[in-house]
């Protein structure tokens, strides 16, 4: 037997205590990442069916499967749960709460009380919002805008409204968790620029979390207050602003937008210098980038209001300034694209994903710009040009960084290995369906069709029937991993604790790490990212546990 | 480890001094986010305040001054015996940090008592914002109802954090009447002392914005 077979069997996080009081009362981070899984995951299975929903409709022009109303609460749930309850905890949640202590060398976060705590809050508020759409769903999109959502729609605002405000503590207190830990539980040796890039990437993101949410959570309260008792903030009718809510809500709602990208960026520099072998190109500048990325999406919210009775002056500022995110942004593209270059690249399900990460996000970003454009902006504004935008942002980016983190660290994670030829196909899968769905939007929305409509002219059928051909491929490529995972978890070969050939220290401890992550504390004492030079790529792919 | 693992440092920490810097560096972050909170409705004070000045002024001039002076004296006697319960704390005076504990949350309950009349008052006179608001002069009736709204979402918020602090109070002063807290770990009275000075500042801003501004007002429109 070998030794990796043999540490397979010693005492780790999974095995170290069984039944389900030890994990519902869980303080071990690496559980805790397991919870998020389990919850992120039936949050994204229930927005993703209503995506579905969505799309089955939009193949015919009339509206056919649902009526306008049951349209404007699929929507709304679709967009809700997927913005609050999936995108934004997914990475954070699962792969920063599992990484973020072992990367930096320490036993657990700072608060793991806490942390258990924000898994409860983000789980409570999901199932308050859920209750919310199963009572009467919410038909006022994600955006609650003021004063149809305060006054007029009578719709469950309130349960929705209120489960956001209580997932929002969840984020606040996790970044705050992260934080902390950053600053104060790293290893000897780990200094700030020894970090991964994981860590300053979720580092920025909490920075976010921290800062941008509490404005949401005062937003809704707000809200709730106008629609329950009838103060008046909101309501023109009572002497309030309903430019103002949208000022508070895009205040976060901008940032958040980079709240989940930035976890997405941190699994990118990962990806790219592991299956690249070689030191990430430019380190500092990456890392400043996400902290840049953090401090300028605070600047830029009004870009959302350029034709919402905002001053010309006010929406020229706003979109100078939307247009430097696209510096810092471009400098991680640029040096990723320079570790690449004379890299020993090999081509694993996640580089595959890294990989087309970059082509979606740089389509994404790029056309945020063109929509950060005031003139252009006017013209495509509330069309399918913006979906499509934001989809390649938070499908393209988020999604594809959230796949192909899981399948980089699943063998740290489960001690298991996934089959690469079905994470190839998966990755493939989910590349050429995301394009097809999301694509002809562009075109879509460049002709003029706007979006939350149930019905739509006949000359847009072909695009739409392709976007929604696109959207059942895209699903197929969501459905393989977790058929393939689940099979690893019984069948798959052990993992050893580097299958990768990764460096990390991550990786120098076993799959899965012990309760404590390591059997010694470590000591860093050595640059981040050490591939020597010329190195060879695991083109033979991952080497299970008996190859060594 | 060479040295003894000490019961009140959690496994996550190496030593008792960087559980400290890590509990404070998370209240401050915590205060942070309260201030980002708190700060949506500054916001809206000042947008709507800078709309219509004289609604304002009038509404400012319907709250009770004496009142809300009282409770402002009320809340930084509170922090003074909060700022000598944590000094009680770090100098090994067990018997000092519960009286001054006790008597911050005599001082706490006596300003949300206080608040409670108030807001009963606002209730009799119809200005709790809703169906039911009316205010006493015409001209202004219409444009009064935001400062009223504001009023009631500020103060309530603040009330919240008041009673919140409490409930922590509460929770603290079974560990501290047990002798639980020293020179060595008082990390708890600490970041709770942080957390109770910030609902006080927060009060510190709302007593001017809400009760001074109006003090020149004399009806005129």
């Amino acid at each position: 037997m070998s030794s990796e077979a043999m540490a397979a069997e010693r005492p780790n996080y999974l095995n170290a205590t069984t039944g389900l009081k030890s994990w519902l009362l869980t303080l071990d981070h690496k559980r805790i990442g397991i919870l998020y899984l389990l919850g992120v995951s039936a949050f994204f299975v229930l927005g993703g069916i209503f995506a579905m929903l969505i799309r089955l409709e939009l193949v015919t022009p009339a509206g056919d499967l649902v009526q306008p109303d049951a349209y404007n609460r699929l929507f709304t749930s679709h967009g809700v749960l997927m913005v609050f309850f999936f995108l934004i905890p997914a990475i954070p949640g699962v792969l920063g709460n599992f990484l973020i202590p072992i990367m930096i060398g320490t036993k657990d976060l700072a608060f793991p009380r806490l942390n258990l705590l924000s898994w409860y809050l983000f789980m409570a508020g999901g199932t308050m919002a859920l209750g919310g759409i199963i009572a009467g769903g919410v038909d006022t999109g994600w955006t609650f805008y003021t004063p149809y959502s305060s006054t007029y729609t009578m719709t469950a605002v309130i349960p929705v409204g209120l489960g956001v405000f209580v997932n929002g503590f969840s984020g606040i207190l996790t970044g705050l968790n992260f934080m902390v830990t950053i600053h104060r539980m790293r290893a000897p040796g780990m200094t700030w620029f020894r970090l991964p890039l994981f860590v300053w990437s979720h580092y920025a993101t909490s920075l976010i979390q921290v800062l941008g949410t509490p404005v949401l959570a005062i937003t809704l309260v707000l809200l709730v207050f106008e629609r329950a008792f009838h103060i008046g903030v909101f309501d023109p009718t009572r002497g309030g602003d309903p430019v103002f809510f949208q000022h508070l809500f895009w205040f976060y709602s901008h940032p958040a937008v980079y709240i989940m990208i930035l976890p997405s960026m941190a699994v990118i520099s990962e990806l790219i210098a592991a299956f690249a072998r070689k030191r990430i190109f430019g380190y500092h500048a990456v890392a400043f980038a996400s902290i840049g990325i953090a401090v300028l999406g605070f600047l830029v919210w009004g870009h959302h209001m350029f034709v919402s009775g905002q001053s010309v002056y006010a929406g020229t500022a706003f979109s100078l300034l939307t247009m430097l995110v696209a510096i810092p942004s471009a400098i991680k593209v640029f040096n990723w694209s320079f570790t690449l270059y004379q890299g020993s690249v090999s081509f694993q399900t996640p580089m595959l994903y890294a990989l087309g990460f970059i082509g979606l996000f740089m389509i994404g970003g790029l056309t945020g710009v063109f929509l950060g454009t005031l003139g252009f902006d006017v013209h495509v504004h509330d069309t399918y040009f913006v979906v499509a935008h934001f989809h390649y942002v938070m499908v393209g980016g988020t999604i594809m960084g959230y796949l192909g983190g899981l399948h980089y660290w699943w063998p740290k994670i489960t001690g298991k290995l996934y089959p690469e030829f079905w994470g190839k196909i998966s990755a493939l899968l989910v590349f050429v369906g995301f394009n097809l769905t999301f694509f002809p939007q562009f075109l879509l929305g460049y002709m003029g069709m706007p979006r939350r409509y149930h019905a739509y002219p006949e000359e847009w059928q072909v695009l739409n029937v392709l976007s929604s051909a696109g959207a059942s491929i895209l699903g197929l490529g969501f459905v393989l991993p977790v058929l393939y995972f689940a099979w690893s978890l019984k069948k798959g070969p052990l993992a050893g604790r580097n299958p990768w050939g990764a460096r990390g220290l991550e990786w120098e401890t076993d799959s899965p790490p012990p309760t404590l992550n390591f059997d010694e504390p470590p000591v860093m004492n050595h640059e981040v990212y050490p591939y020597a030079d010329g190195e060879p790529g695991s083109t033979s792919g991952m080497k299970p546990a008996s190859a060594h | 480890m060479s040295t003894a693992h000490p019961a009140v440092l959690h496994h996550q920490f190496d030593t008792l001094e960087q559980q400290k810097e890590s509990a404070t560096l998370g209240m401050w972050l915590f205060l942070v986010q309260e201030i980002l909170f708190f700060g949506g409705l500054f916001m809206a004070y000042m947008l709507y305040r800078w709309r219509d000045p004289q609604a304002f002024a009038a509404g400012s001039h319907e709250l009770d001054i004496t009142l809300g002076l009282v409770n402002t004296v009320i809340l930084i006697a509170s922090s003074l015996t909060m700022a000598m319960a944590v000094h009680s704390a770090q100098t090994d005076k067990n018997k000092a940090l519960v009286r001054y504990l006790v008597a911050t949350g005599i001082l706490g309950l006596a300003f949300l008592v206080i608040k409670y009349f108030e807001y009963s008052a606002k209730w009799e006179h119809h200005l709790v914002p809703g169906p039911n608001f009316h205010f006493p002069e015409l001209a202004i009736d219409g444009r009064a109802e935001i400062f009223f709204s504001l009023y009631f979402a500020m103060t309530g918020m603040h009330a919240l954090h008041m009673v919140v602090g409490l409930v922590l109070l509460g929770w603290l002063l079974v560990p501290a009447a047990r002798g639980r807290f020293n020179s060595q770990y008082h990390n708890p009275i600490e970041c709770f002392g942080l957390y109770w000075h910030f609902v006080d500042i927060v009060w510190i801003f709302l007593f001017p914005l809400l009760y001074l501004i109006g003090r020149h007002y004399h009806g005129a429109v």
